[in-house]
């Protein structure tokens, strides 16, 4: 009989948990710990500049309590995502502070590195081979988007994860892979059913998330032949149908099927049931193979920004803050272009009035005056000269713009001096589209070596 | 006769979210059976009303009801790529208001 069981501290590598959290999970029998280390909402800055966003004390915090305890009792940790976007440099950074904490723990540890960032260069080919359709909403992909692209990354699943397991790895370093395949891998190279194994994995991707106390620690996923078990890691915290069940909802646009790179998991006949007040039962979860398909995840850079934020109190211009910025809006843009050239298509340039409609825009529902409004000028350029540029042009028009009928220059309340903040460059998500393995072959990359003492 | 009452009226909670960076999501979670009901049979939960609440095309919108957890939950294409140019909520964690102010009896402008 096929049976494993996954320990998931947390959601994110870096949130944090209790020492006393993985000690419970050792203590239930866990075969493996597996925790996901980032994905794409934070944004397109952290994949388009292969930056993290967690420092480096957090990361190491958490893997430090991982691989202390994992080692001592012989299990396997396994990382995806790293570095929050999953490149070949996040990787190399996790990797870094593995061999740092195995040092200074004065252990030594097979530490698998499996990449999964692509380059144009690589998919360029396949794309002229056919080998690479959209996702809605996406249209096509041509190669001058591939091409506008900083780094690209390929999701991982569960299988290189299995390959390195089996190659007598006690820490996987994963760049980009799906939040489920990092724990999803164990159970499936244990015989565990495909069903069961990435719905417990769905289950469990965010730590405490589907617990009645979302921020009270991870949980323990024990999958076998006919079905799961979900177990909270704190002695606080509860599982009940209805937490589990309401998981799969979240940050999911289909609550019934969730699509990974080798088939699709339908969890509508799923069936929730309370082993007693703190555990959870899950089966009839089910999976379909189907071609092998690779999601990619692109970031490029849209142009560079600068900002400037001026605070409004003043009554009458409040009553009428929506003339107010358009009004502002429109004259920037008119000495932006007599004065510096510069036509709509080389400045963007936008007032986004925090405190009345920068959140919802033209579908928010509030009408009245707002009470005060953070406004903020945006310009977006070519280049970080020419976007500063265009903010200090606007300085004394964002500091004194009057309302068309005002017979004297009000003074609003600058957040800073100087004025001009510089945002660096402004980056967007480009890639919505998979890449289907019989064009692109295996595009993972795995190294393993011995770090440590 | 007083006006029918809105999503949020009814909703333990409403929420909204990014589900990757090309959609959002939004999720009603209902406390009893009865709420679940008039929320899941509300004229106001149909495409037709949701598409133009959120000037999306009412063709994109993919309406869930799950009777089991109460939930009734709403996706559709983002307007703006996360992070984009046009963006102005990273997570999409905002945008849950237009659909809790909606009321239940609303019908397609």
């Amino acid at each position: 009989m096929a049976d494993a069981k996954v320990l998931v501290p947390a959601g994110m590598l870096g949130a944090g948990f209790t020492e006393q959290s993985i000690r419970n999970g050792i203590a239930l029998g866990a075969d493996a710990i597996a925790i996901d280390g980032g994905s794409t909402d934070s944004g397109p800055y952290y994949l388009g500049s292969a930056s993290p966003k967690m420092p480096p004390e957090a990361i190491a915090a958490d893997l430090r309590l991982m691989i202390v305890h994992g080692m001592a009792a012989g299990i396997p940790v396994i990382v995806g995502s790293a570095g929050t976007s999953g490149t070949d440099a996040g990787v190399d950074w996790v990797a870094g502070i593995v061999e740092q904490i195995a040092a200074e723990e004065g252990l030594v540890l097979r530490l698998a590195r499996i990449y999964s960032e692509l380059s144009a260069d690589v998919l360029g080919p396949v794309l002229d081979a056919g080998g690479i359709r959209p996702l809605p909403p996406a249209g096509d992909l041509t190669r001058a988007t591939l091409d506008r692209c900083e780094h690209i990354v390929g999701l991982l699943g569960a299988e290189p994860f299995g390959a390195a397991l089996e190659a007598g790895a006690d820490v996987i370093v994963a760049g980009r892979a799906t939040d489920t395949a990092v724990i999803a891998a164990y159970p499936l190279l244990h015989g565990c059913p495909p069903g069961p194994s990435w719905h417990a994995a769905k289950t469990a991707e965010c730590g405490g998330q589907c617990t009645t106390n979302p921020r009270g620690g991870g949980v323990l996923v024990a999958i076998d032949d006919d079905g799961f078990t979900v177990v909270p890691l704190e002695d606080d915290s509860a599982c009940t149908p209805m937490s589990v069940a309401a998981h799969m909802i979240y940050e999911n646009a289909d609550p019934n099927v969730m699509r990974e790179p080798s088939g699709t998991l339908d969890v509508t006949d799923a069936r929730y049931e309370a082993l007693d007040h703190r555990r959870v039962r899950v089966t009839g979860s089910t999976f379909t193979p189907q071609p092998y398909t690779t999601k990619l995840e692109g970031s490029g850079i849209v142009g560079y920004q600068s900002i400037a934020l001026a605070g409004i109190k003043d009554e009458e211009v409040l009553a009428d803050i929506g003339t107010w910025a358009d009004s502002l809006r429109d004259y920037v843009a008119f000495k932006a272009e007599d004065l510096l050239g510069l036509t709509a298509d080389e400045a963007h340039i936008e007032v986004r009035c925090y405190g009345w409609n920068a959140v919802l825009g033209d579908i928010d529902p509030d009408t009245g005056p707002p009470r005060e409004v953070g406004a903020v000028l945006i310009v977006t350029a070519a280049d970080p000269a020419t976007a500063t540029k265009g903010v200090t042009l606007a300085n004394p028009y964002l500091l004194h713009m009057p309302l068309p009928d005002m017979d004297h220059l009000p003074s609003f309340a600058f957040l800073s001096s100087p004025a001009e903040i510089p945002r660096g460059p402004l980056y967007e998500f480009l890639l919505q589209h998979v890449v289907a393995a019989e064009q692109a072959g295996n595009l993972a990359r795995t190294e393993i070596t011995e770090v440590g003492r | 006769m007083s006006p029918a009452p809105t999503v949020g009226e009814l909703a333990h909670l409403v929420r909204s979210k990014n589900a990757g960076p090309f959609w959002q999501t939004l999720d009603v979670f209902l406390d009893d059976d009865a709420s679940y009901r008039a929320v899941a049979e509300a004229p106001a939960i149909d495409p037709a009303v949701i598409g133009p609440l959120y000037r999306v095309d009412p063709a994109s919108v993919r309406i869930f009801r799950l009777p089991s957890i109460r939930v009734v939950k709403i996706s559709f294409p983002r307007r703006a790529t996360q992070g984009g140019i046009a963006d102005r909520d990273m997570h999409a964690g905002q945008q849950h208001v237009p659909l809790a102010r909606l009321r239940l009896d609303a019908t397609a402008p």
